[in-house]
């Protein structure tokens, strides 16, 4: 059940945030309110008031822009599954978007509000951190950058000021010598892992010029693995195929894995091992293509 | 926050083809306004977090979870639940396939595997199975084991064809 709140309705990001600050710490914004109204009607957390910034213009769009995409925050997993510049241009984020949660989730889900509640259980922000993307908040005073490898904070817990609004999240096109990757494991509702692998190859596609790791949903929060990357970064395909298992491993390590329903995290981090291995034949299946 | 203070809403939207014009508390849930207030108990509470698919009503088309959904998010848009889809008497044919392929055995699924069926098959007027079981793979059953669902969808527009 819910209890009563308040809702306020503004027509500009300028008006949302003057309500945010307003509330302070007893207002939260409210997009699809997948993840917030559960954990409201569980009574987990109350707010006063909730913002619904479904009324601010503009922020559901998909638009190319140079050699990025723009994803508004307000765009619905489903709209990003169905897009056809996402469909076209970076089909790895459609394969995971049509994966998210169910049907009925990602019909009224929004990519901003994903990114922002946090929640460890999730697809997306493992994938952006891959892709190297930026969040971009904004507030009555402004607007900020904020690289996906600064945005989550911890479980729950994004880097986003009371009184910002998510606006956009924008994602540079991979370049035409790279392959990405997203696998992920569950057998509940939501994926009890989760990796993303962009492996940049030079010109000649024989080896690895660059490469991102991430991890999510084993520990607290998703997060790039650099250390990982560094066992394969230079190194040429056949002999990144060789080392993927130990990058894995220490993926796995980094993850700060936790035991839980999910499993063991040393069940998780193994698992973190395979699928960032089958992700590497995959991709390297398709460099070679 | 005191009673006296509480927020109402105007909501104006259509259920099943008939226009309502009422007034809500912000945090009235779509599912509560219409098995409650509109007496449509086809859509059920079950999981109650989304996951079930037991509450599925059609908004502008689009499935959605009404017990999760505040009934504002109505506002303007016509709602289908399963007690519009039979017209002047006579069953859809998705109804018409569940009961000739034996898609449902205690039902309580079945309004929601119905609609969610009408989306996809308004989509995708002839899906493979594969497809019909990735569609529908947010929606429940703990008695048919699915097979009959799905088999049920394929045999949309088919009826009578059955063995």
């Amino acid at each position: 059940m819910l209890r009563p709140f308040r809702l306020e309705e503004p027509e500009s990001v300028k008006e949302a945030s003057e309500s945010l600050a307003r509330y302070g710490d007893s207002a939260k914004i409210y997009a699809g309110g997948t993840e917030l109204l559960l954990a409201m009607k569980e009574g987990l957390i109350h707010f006063e008031c909730l913002v619904n910034v479904k009324k601010i213009p503009g922020l559901d769009q998909i638009a190319q822009d140079n050699g990025s995409l723009r994803l508004g925050a307000l765009s619905t997993h489903r709209q990003l599954e169905r897009s056809e510049t996402l469909q076209e241009k970076l089909p790895v984020l459609v394969e995971m978007e049509r994966n998210v949660a169910n049907l009925r989730v990602r019909e009224v889900g929004t990519i901003g509000g994903n990114l922002t509640f946090a929640e460890p259980h999730a697809d997306p922000g493992t994938l952006l951190l891959a892709l190297d993307a930026t969040v971009v908040a904004q507030k009555a005073g402004g607007s900020r950058d904020i690289p996906m490898t600064e945005f989550f904070v911890d479980a729950y817990e994004a880097a986003v000021e009371e009184d910002e609004v998510l606006t956009e999240i924008v994602v540079p096109l991979p370049d035409a010598n790279a392959a990405v990757r997203y696998r992920k494991f569950g057998y509940l509702e939501r994926p009890s892992a989760g990796v993303a692998l962009h492996v940049m190859a030079d010109e000649a596609r024989k080896s690895v010029r660059d490469v991102r790791i991430a991890v999510g949903c084993v520990g607290p929060k998703s997060m790039r693995v650099e250390e990982a990357e560094a066992v394969v970064r230079g190194k040429s395909l056949d002999e990144a195929a060789q080392l993927m298992a130990e990058a894995g491993d220490i993926a796995g390590r980094a993850a700060d894995a936790i035991s839980d329903l999910h499993g063991s995290a040393e069940y998780k981090e193994h698992i973190v091992k395979v699928l960032l291995t089958r992700a590497f034949n995959d991709i390297r299946a398709e460099l070679a293509g | 926050m005191a009673d006296r203070e509480r927020q109402t809403l105007p909501l104006s939207f259509s259920v099943n083809g008939t226009r309502y014009d009422i007034e809500v508390e912000p945090h009235e849930l779509l599912l509560d306004v219409i098995r409650k207030r509109l007496g449509l108990t086809g859509a059920k509470r079950s999981c109650d977090v989304q996951v079930c698919g037991a509450c599925t009503v059609l908004l502008d088309g689009r499935p959605v979870s009404s017990c999760t959904l505040p009934a504002f998010e109505a506002r303007d848009k016509d709602v289908l639940t399963i007690e519009g889809m039979a017209r002047d008497g006579k069953l859809h044919p998705i109804q018409e396939a569940f009961i000739e392929y034996g898609g449902f055995q205690c039902g309580f699924c079945t309004p929601g595997m119905i609609l969610t069926a009408k989306t996809l098959l308004d989509e995708n007027p002839d899906p493979t199975e594969e497809e019909v079981i990735e569609y529908m793979n947010g929606n429940i059953c703990r008695c048919t084991g699915y097979k009959k669902i799905v088999e049920s969808i394929m045999g949309v527009g088919k009826a009578g064809e059955a063995s």
